[in-house]
């Protein structure tokens, strides 16, 4: 973990939280456990718990007694419907404060997104 | 701040003075139950002392400590469920690595000897070696092994890695993590090694000078604090609503170390024109030690005699 980017718990959930974006932790399966969290990260258990905690709150994760933590049905698509409100905030934002910064214009800037586009 | 459910260990107002020297003055705080907290503070900052208090080492000039129930000073029933891994801890001059571990299983009634053999292995220290013949490393290992695998309900470590390679440091991280997940159990940690173990930590108890400066959840320390960039007026003007712990200044720009108040998170840095990064923990122990050090800062001032 990144002890330069915050509360650890959030990068914990963070992190699950793209597993389950890019779809490499799919629905109704199960999530990593505390310790399996404590151990990879190298953190203390109750961080890692406290990460788990935060995605059960937000109904990504739900606990089944005595098994463990599992991913909700449509945990997905509402995790992709928060970041792509997310998304101007985050990198929209950034991008047209540095392009205001050198003199690169809106149109400039839709057409620099184009040709990086065609160039993939 | 809530107070913690249980407490494996209370420290009231606690003061040792050693012929004039005051090691600790008036200390109180909470050791939580199945909890790691750092211990962390600069040399002679008063850690040593606190653990010998807290291990029955010694017993305090004034004020009260109680553990797990009871005080530990000549307190065999406490003192069972105590694992206490000294700084640069001796052996008899005979003892095998073999002996120190026998010794230590009769002791501990809650000793784990399959444990203490991965342990053995994982530090690759030879069993039938005489312990004065180690390394400094490899010593301190002995003490490693013997402070996981007691299980002991209270375990303290002592700056443990003394001459341990990161390897070995990352090994011993490792397996405290491992156990304490599955035998969650109360452990203290003192070292200088802040950015190693910073992740490891539930709570950061920080001492300078024999006085608590910081007594809190190691998460919440995390979000607490930002190092803030930019024209000095404007980063003084942003410190001066805050708390100003530390600040550098070169050609107009200053960098600062601010503890945050109000609530904020540091995002009014940015109406500021202002950039910041959030504060490691190893930043804001150096930061909090160094503000206390600055001349007129502090009451502590006087004080500083008596330590050198």
């Amino acid at each position: 973990m990144n002890e330069d980017a915050g509360p650890i718990f959030r990068q914990v959930a963070a992190d699950i939280e793209n597993a389950i974006v890019d779809g490499s932790l799919a629905e109704e399966t199960q999530a990593p456990s505390t310790n399996e969290l404590a151990a990879f990260h190298r953190i203390n258990p109750a961080t890692a718990a406290k990460g788990l905690n935060q995605l059960v709150a937000d109904g990504v994760l739900y606990k089944r007694r005595g098994v463990g933590m599992f991913v909700a049905t449509g945990a997905r698509e509402q995790l992709l419907k928060r970041r792509r409100s997310e998304f101007a905030d985050q990198y929209v934002s950034p991008l047209m404060a540095e392009a205001r910064k050198l003199g690169i214009s809106v149109h400039e800037l839709t057409a620099m997104i184009g040709s990086w586009e065609e160039q993939r | 701040m809530t107070p913690p459910t249980t407490a494996a260990a209370t420290v009231r107002d606690v003061t040792m003075r050693f012929r004039g020297h005051t090691a600790l003055d008036g200390v109180s705080t909470v050791i939580e139950r199945d909890s790691i907290t750092g211990l962390l503070g600069r040399n002679g900052a008063g850690k040593t002392t606190l653990m010998q208090l807290l291990t029955g080492h010694r017993l305090p000039t004034s004020g009260s400590v109680e553990v797990l129930g009871g005080a530990p000073y000549e307190n065999d029933g406490v003192l069972a469920r105590i694992c206490f891994v000294k700084e640069g801890q001796r052996y008899p001059d005979h003892f095998r690595v073999r002996d120190a571990l026998d010794a230590a299983a009769l002791v501990y009634p809650d000793w784990d000897a399959d444990l203490a053999a991965d342990l053995l292995s994982d530090f690759d220290l030879p069993a039938k070696r005489p312990i004065k013949k180690l390394s400094r490393g490899m010593t301190s290992a002995v003490g490693i092994v013997i402070g996981l695998a007691s299980r002991a309900p209270i375990t303290l470590f002592d700056e443990p890695y003394l001459g341990l390679d990161a390897v070995a440091r990352q090994l011993f991280y490792d397996r405290l993590l491992a156990d304490y997940a599955e035998h969650p159990r109360t452990v203290v940690l003192s070292t200088h090694l802040i950015e190693e173990i910073a992740a490891l930590l539930e709570r950061v108890l920080l001492i300078d000078r024999g006085r608590v400066l910081l007594d809190a959840d190691a998460e919440s320390l995390r979000g607490s604090a930002v190092t803030v960039t930019g024209p000095s007026d404007r980063v003084a003007a942003f410190a001066g609503r805050h708390e100003l712990l530390h600040t550098e200044s070169l050609a107009g720009q200053s960098r600062s170390v601010v503890r945050l108040t109000g609530g904020s998170d540091g995002g009014d840095t940015t109406d500021a024109g202002l950039a910041w990064e959030p504060t490691t923990l190893q930043q804001l122990v150096v930061a909090m030690s160094l503000a206390t050090t600055r001349p007129g800062s502090s009451a502590r001032s006087d004080l500083e005699e008596v330590s050198r």
